[in-house]
């Protein structure tokens, strides 16, 4: 039990000094125009080595259509990350996102990639929708999508 | 208060409830057209095969859709984002591009979210609510309205508006109990109140990861018959953890792409079956003609939504307000009122005033609304017209039904005024039957019951003096009374006759209003304002006078033309008025429907028997015979050289077959004599007509039929 707490106490000081110089983050996705119900996102993050790492935005509710976005919620699901407060509402065709994020400033350089992947009713899944380097230098850089996303930037 | 529970979410819901019924009807012919578009198939193909087919057909292929309708989609890597092809199922065959119809697509979003998101969800689950309401609410109402589950399918009168909302909703009703019911449960998935999915299994922790096998090769996907299908995911090319993600009819499992294993299969769940029977109920995907008959079911919607708001309407115009109306339970004195016309209620009024002016507690509602017991009541007032042949008017005809469940306090003594109109039969009949049936119940009678004659003032505040006399106050009751209201009619022309043998009469034709009613929805709205059948009356209003006076029409609202006979009274206020009225100048009238004087329905022939200007709603019936149903007349006046009115239409008739036969009988001629003696000597041949479901109708005045019943004409030789 002592173990466990030192465990826990650990933990935290670990992690709150990362959380603490958490940057606000303007998170930016523009939909392309397709035929279709709005589409299901998930915006996560990927180490350096290709690895899951941490869910940054969801957008669609449901865990039914969350499902259609394969890999991110096979990874997601077991990192236990609670996704409660960075979920909003699907988007349709042609409409434009903008949410606030918390991406934690040690990630930023240091070889983590922004992920988009979609997914569409009666329509496709697309893994690596769009695909942004964390880097200082792509902040406000607009890359296109390949599927359902039209153009996605993030600005720390 | 049902009443209240129908109306009140239809007029606040109507809008969108009648929007996403005709949304919802639109998409109900996708699955119809999907089902003829997809070929059947006979070959069976196992999931292997056909995965295996397409994959090589295909490059990137990321997974093949089963739907229900039969259709195989199979959505690939197209280059620049996702392509979806159309799979034939037989051989894995690409049949070619596959795109979801914009249309439906569309529809899809408006039907379920209104393109609002959670909001549009929101708004399009509680309007299934308020359909399952209405079509509840709606049921019962015309349960308690017909009398009885059992007389739920009989026919039912009234205006159109009424009859289309209630033939419209008895055929609908279980389509839309289906559709709401359905929609209500899948709007309540989509809040998660109620889980419609399986718990999926676990990711499988650990795969084989060597080279991926021949997909044909994979022994799960060969035990899946392509009929038990649903999805089929392709694990992603190069990544040899990743599995096939396997969706079945009965749960959903992974599959390893290289040994082919099944890995932890999870069945699905009681909530998922629910929801997919529900889905398919609703959708009509692989149930075509089920959804077919829900989307013609929810044609009917805004077809019902336009009526029932008509009606509302309609009620709420027509409703009567009473000032100091106390409640039924606390009042000491009750007016119950049997009106058709609302004339009635006027009277009421009045006499609901002169009571609370002498500081009663008084309560006022229509004969319809008896209560079982009036616990503070110590006076009942029942003020009753009749309705054409002696039968309770709109607002009493549950009253006597409704008396077998009154229980009457001891003290409770009532009094019954009648309202009539005395030159028809059955003068006041309905308030004569109601006195009756409350004196059965044991109740004393405060004074025995009146008439009111044409809405006579002077009668009325005669009943009023001596009610006053029995309860101790003095009653002053001023009635002016109120007719409907009337137009102005221009005369077109008039014919005279009968002025040799001292009995004037003319034949007058007025015109119609032209542009009463432009559109359709006005008619169902308001009716004509103008509507008329031969037989039906019109009441004209004399200059000078208060009182209409009602004679016969003898034409139809669709002729474009009023037209009555009037024989002129010597003093007779109106028809002196109406023999003077020369073409272009104008009578203020209304009309007055008289159901009783119609034909039956049918083609049985009808003994027609007329005197005087008694022949103009007979000339009627017969210049409207299209059908050319046997129409036997007998006419009686008093030379055929002076009065024998209509003389040409009827010889047009014969010609024509509208008039069967005619016979008249002139008595100022020499050989003359009365129709009482043309019946006597055809009554063998009447007697006969009758037997085999003839109609008689008698027009002549009031003295006259009483006349020939007098004459023992109807008792025929035995």
């Amino acid at each position: 039990m002592k173990k466990l707490i030192t465990v826990l106490m650990l933990a935290t000081a670990l992690g709150t000094p990362t959380l603490a110089f958490a940057k606000d983050t303007k998170l930016s996705i523009q939909m392309s125009n397709y035929w279709g119900p709005p589409a299901y996102l998930a915006v996560y993050l990927n180490k350096l080595d290709g690895s899951f790492d941490s869910t940054v935005w969801v957008a669609g509710g449901q865990s039914r259509y969350q499902r259609d976005l394969r890999s991110w919620f096979r990874a997601a699901s077991s990192s236990n990350q609670r996704i409660d407060g960075i979920t909003g509402a699907s988007i349709g065709s042609g409409r434009t996102m903008q949410v606030d994020v918390n991406i934690a400033d040690s990630l930023i350089d240091a070889g983590y990639t922004l992920h988009v992947d979609s997914a569409v009713q009666d329509g496709g899944l697309v893994r690596d929708d769009a695909v942004l380097k964390l880097t200082q230098a792509n902040s406000g850089t607009v890359v296109a999508g390949r599927g359902y996303v039209g153009a996605l930037s993030v600005s720390f | 208060m049902l009443r209240r529970l129908h109306s009140a979410p239809g007029l606040v819901a109507g809008l969108i409830v009648a929007f996403m019924a005709i949304t919802g009807s639109v998409l109900s012919v996708q699955p119809v057209m999907d089902h003829f578009a997809v070929r059947s198939t006979t070959v069976a193909m196992n999931v292997a095969a056909l995965a295996n087919a397409v994959s090589t057909h295909l490059t990137g292929v990321e997974r093949i859709v089963h739907a229900a309708s039969g259709a195989v989609t199979a959505y690939y890597d197209g280059g620049k984002g996702v392509a979806a092809a159309l799979i034939d199922p037989a051989t894995g065959a690409v049949l070619g591009d596959y795109s979801p119809s914009p249309i439906f697509v569309f529809f899809t979003e408006l039907h379920r979210s209104l393109f609002l998101g959670m909001n549009g969800r929101f708004a399009s689950g509680m309007s299934a609510l308020a359909l399952a309401v209405l079509a509840v609410g709606g049921m019962l109402l015309l349960v308690k309205r017909l009398g009885g589950w059992r007389k739920i399918f009989v026919t039912v009168k009234g205006t159109i508006s009424q009859r289309l909302h209630v033939e419209l909703a008895r055929i609908a009703i279980v389509g839309l109990l289906v559709s709401s019911l359905t929609g209500g449960y899948m709007s309540l998935t989509s809040f998660g109140v109620i889980a419609s999915t399986s718990p999926v299994g676990q990711f499988p922790a650990s795969v084989d990861g060597g080279t991926p096998a021949l997909i044909s090769s994979l022994s799960a996907l060969q035990a899946v018959p392509l009929a038990d299908l649903r999805e089929l995911v392709f694990p992603y090319a190069g990544d040899p953890t990743d599995v096939f993600t396997l969706t079945t009819a009965s749960g959903q499992g992974y599959v390893d792409q290289a040994t082919g294993a099944l890995l932890n299969f999870t069945p699905k769940s009681v909530g998922q079956s629910i929801y997919e029977t529900l889905y398919m109920l609703h959708t009509g995907q692989g149930l075509w003609w089920f959804g077919a008959l829900l989307g013609l079911a929810a044609l009917c919607v805004p077809v019902l939504a336009v009526t029932g708001t008509s009606i509302w309407w309609l009620r709420r115009r027509n409703q009567i307000k009473v000032a100091n109306n106390a409640g039924a339970r606390h009042a000491d004195t009750v007016i119950l009122v049997g009106s058709e016309g609302n004339s009635t209620w006027g009277f009421a009024q009045v006499l609901h005033r002169a009571l609370v002016n002498q500081g009663h507690q008084v309560h006022t509602g229509a004969m319809n609304d008896l209560a079982t017991a009036y616990p503070a009541a110590r006076h009942l007032l029942v003020l009753a017209a009749t309705y054409g042949d002696g039968s309770a008017p709109t607002s009493a005809n549950r009253f006597l039904s409704r008396m077998a469940r009154f229980k009457p306090h001891p003290n409770l003594s009532f009094a019954v005024l009648g309202f009539g109109d005395r030159s028809f039969s059955h003068y006041c009949r309905f308030a004569q039957v109601s006195a009756a049936a409350l004196a059965e119940k044991g109740m004393d009678q405060i004074l025995p019951m009146a008439t009111v004659d044409r809405q006579s003032p002077q009668a009325f505040a005669q009943w009023g003096q001596d009610l006053g006399g029995k309860l101790g106050n003095a009653l002053a009751l001023e009635h002016v009374p109120t007719f409907p209201p009337t137009i102005s009619l221009s005369l077109a022309s008039r014919t005279d006759f009968g002025m040799e043998v001292q009995a004037p009469t003319v034949v007058m034709r007025f015109t119609l209003p032209k542009r009463e009613i432009s559109h359709w929805w006005e008619h169902l709205a308001f009716g004509k304002t103008m509507s008329f059948q031969p037989g039906d009356l019109v009441g004209i209003l004399p200059p000078g006078s208060p009182v209409p006076r009602f004679y016969s029409l003898a034409s139809a609202s669709g002729d474009g033309e009023l037209e009555i006979c009037v024989r002129k009274q010597t003093g007779g206020l109106c028809s002196e008025f109406l023999h003077n009225l020369q073409p272009g100048e104008r009578i203020q009238a209304f009309v007055k429907a008289n159901p009783d004087f119609r034909p039956r329905k049918g083609i049985s022939p009808i003994v027609l028997i007329g005197a005087g200007t008694g022949i103009a709603p007979l000339v009627g019936f017969v210049r409207h015979n299209d059908r050319h149903r046997p129409l036997h007349l007998y006419f009686g006046g008093r030379d055929p050289a002076s009065d024998f009115l209509y003389a040409p239409i009827l010889g047009e008739a014969i010609a024509d077959n509208r008039l069967a036969g005619l016979v008249t009988a002139f008595s100022r001629i020499v050989g003359g004599g009365y129709v009482q003696d043309r019946i006597r000597e055809d009554g063998a041949a009447i007697r006969d007509l009758v037997s085999s479901g003839a109609q008689i109708m008698v027009c002549g005045g009031d003295k006259w039929p009483r006349a020939l019943s007098k004459a023992s004409i109807w008792r025929w030789p035995p």
